[in-house]
């Protein structure tokens, strides 16, 4: 699919409640300069940047690239602003990919932010057009009721949300920048804390976080370092009303996830992914996205998470950084999937290292889970 | 670079107040127009642009896609700027060799809300925003760095409504008179429009391109630029960057009988109409320009949706089209069109 694209740098801030001692731009500035160090450049090497976040409304800067344009020496480039809802951080990755496959550019720098702490992202969340009543809270009043399907049509015991979100706190605890460091973890904890949304407790749900994540991207020939090789890239969207959508596996995540294994020439996403990076906001929706990308058939997502397999020393370990139960500045969480993803093949993931990954899948998806966005990317030249 | 046309345009009668439709239902008819025009009912790849803050919600683009019948799911992207960058984005994916067609639209409506004031929100939140500076405020600021002729100036302006009471989809205004400023030296009559609207163009490759149109517009060259986000770091009477854009999009290397400029503003099209280099006898803004009708976030690409019309009817051979974004055209987008 076009010419051939890597990840040559990965940068990320530490993940936390408030980051009171920068500004927003100095939040993406920190995440960009040690991008470009891990690829041992210099914003004057980038030939473009690409950025994202999540709806303007949660800093109330509108088209905040504008305003940040000097901050991530975009000056005299060129610079574009993505906004596909929670899955933003994929699709940016994406974009900046097709920059480089496209053959319009040789490097390309991704940023995608969110400073959490400069807003109300639940209420921003809660804001519906005038004529249509709202009866949610946040993303978790949205999503409960998919997740109380999910478990009716698969008969999943209650307990399993609960061992996804100990797994992936554990995980958090080997990654330097996880936001939630909880040490002691265990289920009896988790289980005691107050139901949100039923079924997801407090410690099920994702925490709201500042910070900002950035990849370098170049071409073949522009490549330095250790690379993570794209493999296949794809997005998919579908409307978020329709009679007959299937909100507990939508066909946009099967699609999108078929459209990306066909370009990685995979054809058995348990076996051959060696490590995902898989949004999962709320602890259930890992059972749930095993099934929709393939990793369990319909139904069995739930025994895959019981045997540990998704663990870090599981056969198929998912989210071994913590993942978006760990760390969630909503902007940048996608393309965090997606750059940790890349540290995976490049084996710089540090502590949370799963020996040997040579393939990894980076996933986002947005809005009502209506949108989607991956990328296959290996340790080998595709 | 993989040859791209422009097959089909389509845009909605803009008006001046809200009429009553949602975004969807701005959108809806100009997708199905120009699906109707090529007979393509799946594209290779979706884009649209459009910005939360004209809607007051987070996520309105969400509702946009509804109006798209997006099923089975599609390819799609979305960008937080005016649809000339969808666009953009929607080239930049059939580079790739593997698909070949794409939908790009935009849409806005500035009539929900007071745009003056929304605009101060995308200056820097912490040094600029505070200050309460409006966009005409800004505008103004760029205008007295211009230092342009009045008698220039209202040519312009009288230039621009008169094409635009002659092009159907634009507002009618009348004749300007008046002295009132609105923010000196800006006068009443130099600001543009609050519209409502929304705008569509298919791309397509190659030899479905020839296939769907007789007359293909070409994108020959297409290219964006920022500038520094602070006023005091820029030459505001001149636009580097559009300068920059139009360069490597290749404006000069051949004659421009049409330029379609995304200038809100009369100084603007000054200070444009000498970034891109366009001699005396380019045609600018024959549709009345953005001060005939200025659908924030479709503005852009309504531009090079009737810099491709003017190629599509068999009335110009080359022409130019030009978008802008960010405060005091901070980023520019350059597109060469040809037969």
């Amino acid at each position: 699919m076009g010419n051939r694209c890597a990840v040559i740098g990965v940068g990320q801030t530490h993940y936390t409640t408030k980051r009171r001692d920068v500004s927003i731009a100095g939040l993406v500035r920190e995440a960009a300069l040690r991008a470009l160090e891990d690829a041992g450049l210099t914003f004057k090497d980038i030939d473009a940047v690409v950025i994202g976040k999540a709806p303007d409304l949660f800093e109330g800067v509108m088209m905040p690239e504008a305003y940040l344009a000097d901050a991530l020496g975009a000056a005299g480039k060129p610079m574009m602003r993505v906004h596909t809802a929670g899955s933003v951080g994929g699709s940016t990755a994406l974009v900046g990919a097709s920059l480089i496959q496209g053959g319009v550019h040789e490097r390309v720098l991704v940023v995608a932010f969110e400073k959490q702490s400069e807003s109300n992202a639940t209420w921003a969340l809660s804001t519906h057009l005038p004529f249509s009543a709202s009866l949610v809270v946040g993303a978790g009043g949205y999503f409960a009721p998919h997740i109380r399907e999910y478990m009716r049509r698969s008969g999943a015991p209650g307990h399993i949300g609960t061992l996804v979100a100990v797994k992936d706190r554990l995980n958090a605890l080997k990654n330097p920048y996880a936001h939630l460091k909880i040490p002691g973890i265990d289920q009896k904890m988790v289980e005691s804390t107050p139901m949100l949304w039923e079924p997801i407790r407090y410690l099920e749900t994702c925490p709201s976080s500042d910070g900002a994540c950035a990849i370098v991207l170049s071409s073949e020939s522009a490549a330095t370092g250790t690379p993570a090789w794209v493999h296949g890239t794809a997005m998919r969207s579908e409307p978020i009303f329709r009679a007959g959508r299937d909100t507990v596996s939508p066909q946009a995540g099967k699609d999108c996830a078929a459209d990306v294994y066909r370009q990685a020439g995979i054809a058995d996403p348990r076996r051959q992914i060696d490590v995902a990076e898989v949004y999962v906001p709320f602890s259930w929706y890992e059972p749930m996205w095993l099934e929709n990308l393939g990793f369990a058939a319909e139904g069995e997502g739930w025994k895959l998470t019981e045997s540990g397999a998704t663990a870090l020393d599981g056969d198929t370990p998912w989210n071994a950084s913590g993942g978006v139960l760990s760390s969630n500045p909503i902007g940048a969480s996608g393309l965090i999937r997606f750059a940790e993803a890349a540290l995976q093949v490049r084996g710089m993931a540090g502590e949370h290292q799963v020996d040997g990954a040579r393939t990894a899948l980076g996933h986002a998806y947005g809005g009502g889970a209506q949108f989607f966005a991956m990328w296959i990317v290996g340790r080998e030249r595709p | 670079m993989r040859d791209v046309a422009i097959v089909a345009f389509a845009q909605t009668r803009h008006t001046d107040h809200d009429t009553g439709l949602a975004e969807h239902e701005l959108i809806h008819p100009v997708i199905s127009e120009v699906k109707e025009l090529t007979g393509l009912k799946r594209f290779g790849f979706t884009c649209s642009g459009s910005c939360d803050y004209l809607a007051g919600a987070p996520f309105s683009f969400v509702s946009a896609l509804d109006a798209l019948a997006a099923w089975p799911p599609i390819s799609e992207s979305h960008v937080e700027m005016d649809g000339a960058w969808a666009l953009y984005e929607a080239w930049v994916r059939l580079q790739h060799g593997d698909i070949d067609s794409a939908l790009v639209y935009g849409f806005g409506k500035s009539s929900l809300g007071d745009l003056r004031t929304i605009m101060t929100l995308q200056l820097d939140p912490y040094y600029l925003a505070p200050l309460g500076l409006d966009q005409l405020s800004y505008a103004a600021l760029q205008a007295a760095a211009v230092g342009a002729d009045r008698q220039e100036l209202d040519e312009i302006v009288r230039r621009s409504r008169a094409d635009g009471r002659s092009n159907p989809y634009a507002l009618d205004l009348p004749e300007p008179d008046g002295d009132d400023f609105a923010v000196q030296p800006l006068r009443k009559t130099d600001v543009p429009p609050i519209t409502d609207g929304a705008a569509a163009i298919v791309l397509a490759t190659g030899d479905l391109a020839g296939r769907l149109h007789p007359n293909p517009a070409w994108i020959r060259g297409i290219a964006h630029r920022t500038e520094p986000h602070y006023l005091g770091l820029r030459e505001l009477a001149r636009s580097a960057s559009a300068a920059d854009a139009a360069r490597a999009a290749g404006v000069t290397k051949g004659p421009v009988e049409v330029a379609e400029l995304h200038a809100q503003f009369p100084h603007e099209e000054i200070i444009l109409r000498q970034a891109l280099e366009l001699g005396g006898d380019t045609v600018i803004n024959p549709s009345g320009g953005p001060l005939a009708a200025n659908p924030v976030m479709a503005a852009g690409l309504v531009r090079i949706g009737e810099a491709a019309r003017r190629i599509h009817d068999g009335t110009a051979s080359r022409t130019v089209a030009h978008a802008a974004s960010g405060p005091c055209l901070q980023q520019n987008l350059v597109t060469v069109l040809e037969a």
